[in-house]
């Protein structure tokens, strides 16, 4: 979509993103609330799909996130260490060290990487220091993916200031949207993973389709995302964590309150870790076990899935 | 006519169309069951009451409290960012404030008009142009557009209320943020901290607002000594003397006396005009040179 970026700059103006300038109004284009329960039409002149707990058009959907993560992206890093305590580093942490991917020292094909969804960058980093601190691989290559350019922007910033991988040219950030990535050919990647990011998807199942897609056979596809806490009792406190203190946090710190009842909202949307196990089959994946591991009682999941 | 009952019968026993395949009906199953999991997922837990007007946030009192709190450090540390002001604003005007300035406007009848016209405004209902040419030098509406201009700030950067329940005290309240520019150019306060604290206290002796008084109590404590002698000798002074004396703002119909001249308005309503808080700051900023 080259409209992309033109209708980014419109839709920061028009969404409820607050300026840190000073007083912003509040856009009345985000439109009204609708009433839960209901039903999605179905017919095809005009397809919807959900947006947190509301009902909006497919293509209105993509839009949407992206202003999101537009009005968010300045202030991700902090808002994800307050929101989660820094429990997120952790989760991240063992995704890699599940992973434990690098070009082992007998072998002389560097690995080729993608993170999709992956904005600001800390899996991508994350993965090739852990690659060069434990098999010395400093010859991988890292994609990173993102369908919003604002995240991208800081993740091209932290590159190139906090890390050694600015000028060395192994990694590069490219904007896409992750239910096509049509610069990606098929077959070319050997690790692809997402993290905190097909919740936003339209199509989930396109995306995981597309993840098959661009995976090398033997590649491994991660997806590390919130997923349903399966203890009712913890389950009520995490609920009135995130409904009541996510979105008082975002509105006091970021300034945006909106957002982040957005996200609460499609972390409550998201299917189940078996339902979602059973997409990442569907994509073609095999997947092995039970094909997901729950963090923190079932907050977060680590779904794995390999091609065959 | 036999044949089509003969098809009608075939249909109804499943035998007529070409039977569903295994993954037909998964997905059919599938998308039920995603339609009855969207109804399950989405009650949850946490579940807010039902919201007054559109913009409504209804938020439980511990919410408040931490919002209450939250708030107040923030705007103490930085009250140049606007997001804790008004987060204080809406979760401090407890409904016995509110209340109380609803009994004002009902007991006027400008205050009456105004609550059953529920006017808004925005740069196109005070037609910010016209008052620019029209209007005569020395009315209201010039001086509130020229204050616009000094200041360079517009009627439309005015946040939404979303935290007061009730519906027609959000109203009051909103009526009230609105009208706050009007509020500065009658008196000629600037923006600067200092003015909007001086401006607070003059709020709150004649509205009530708790946020005004929060305001006018602490924020000084956060300026410079000279802007806190200049406050405590000559602004404040001036707001007990005016605040409580003068006919309450809120019942004032701003978008129909745009015309009328500055100096008669203030002579009626028993407001007399602070000094210029610019000029005494060039002053002191003159003599602090020497």
């Amino acid at each position: 979509m080259n409209m992309s970026s033109v209708l980014n700059k419109s839709i920061i103006r028009t969404l409820p993103c607050q300026s840190m300038l000073g007083c912003r109004l509040l856009s009345t284009s985000f439109p009204v609330y609708q009433q839960q329960g209901q039903h999605e039409s179905v017919d095809n002149a005009g397809k919807t799909t959900h947006f947190g707990f509301r009902t909006v058009a497919e293509e209105e959907k993509e839009k949407l996130v992206r202003g999101v993560f537009s009005s968010v992206a300045s202030k991700y890093d902090i808002m994800n260490d307050v929101m989660s305590m820094g429990v997120h580093r952790l989760w991240k942490h063992h995704l890699i060290n599940k992973l434990n991917c690098g070009m082992r020292p007998n072998s002389n094909r560097p690995l080729e990487f993608l993170d999709v969804a992956g904005g600001t960058g800390d899996i991508a980093f994350g993965l090739l220091d852990h690659a060069y601190h434990k098999f010395g691989d400093n010859l991988s290559k890292m994609t990173v993916a993102d369908i919003n350019p604002d995240m991208l922007a800081e993740g091209r910033k932290r590159c190139s200031s906090l890390t050694s991988y600015g000028n060395s040219g192994r990694i590069q950030f490219i904007e896409q949207n992750g239910e096509k990535l049509d610069a990606i050919e098929s077959n070319s990647k050997d690790v692809y993973t997402i993290a905190f990011g097909i919740r936003n998807f339209t199509d989930i199942q396109a995306g995981l389709n597309t993840a098959y897609r661009v995976l090398k056979p033997g590649g491994i596809f991660a997806c590390l995302e919130f997923s349903q806490v399966e203890n009712s009792a913890l389950d009520y406190i995490y609920q009135a964590y995130s409904f009541s203190l996510l979105p008082l946090m975002g509105q006091l710190i970021a300034n945006d309150r909106d957002s982040y009842q957005y996200l609460v909202e499609s972390i409550r949307r998201f299917p189940k870790q078996d339902v979602f196990a059973d997409m990442v089959r569907k994509a073609g994946f095999y997947v092995p076990g039970k094909g997901y591991e729950n963090l923190t009682f079932g907050v977060a999941a680590i779904h794995i899935g390999v091609k065959l | 006519m036999g044949e089509d009952a003969v098809l009608a019968d075939k249909m109804s026993r499943g035998e007529l169309h070409k039977p569903k395949t295994s993954f037909q009906k998964y997905q059919e199953e599938e998308t039920l069951k995603s339609s009855q999991l969207d109804q399950q997922q989405q009650q949850g837990y946490f579940t807010r009451p039902a919201k007054n007007y559109p913009d409504h946030i209804p938020l439980y009192n511990f919410e408040k409290l931490l919002l209450i709190f939250g708030s107040s450090v923030g705007a103490f540390l930085d009250p140049s960012r606007n997001e804790f002001i008004v987060g204080l604003g809406e979760s401090t005007a407890l409904p016995w404030f509110l209340n109380n300035l609803r009994r004002q406007m009902l007991s006027d009848a400008v205050g009456r008009q105004i609550l059953k016209d529920r006017p808004h405004m925005t740069s196109t209902s005070l037609n910010l142009e016209e008052l620019r040419n029209k209007y005569p030098k020395n009315s209201i509406g010039h001086a509130y557009i020229m204050w616009l201009d000094r200041e360079g700030v517009s009627p439309d950067t005015r946040e939404k209320v979303r935290y007061i329940d009730d519906e027609e005290l959000a109203f009051i309240f909103r009526r009230y943020r609105e009208c706050h520019d009007f509020y500065h150019t009658i008196t000629g306060l600037p923006i600067v901290r200092e003015g909007e604290i001086a401006l607070k206290c003059f709020e709150f002796l004649n509205l009530g607002i708790p946020m005004a008084g929060l305001g006018a109590l602490f924020a000084p404590w956060n300026t410079s000594a000279k802007q806190r002698s200049r406050l405590f000798n000559i602004y404040y002074p001036w707001a007990f003397k005016n605040g409580l004396h003068c006919k309450p703002l809120i019942n004032v119909y701003w978008e129909k006396i745009l015309d009328r001249d500055i100096d008669e308005f203030r002579k009626e309503i028993n407001l007399e005009k602070p000094p210029d808080l610019r000029e005494l700051r060039k002053q002191q900023k003159l003599k602090h040179k020497k």
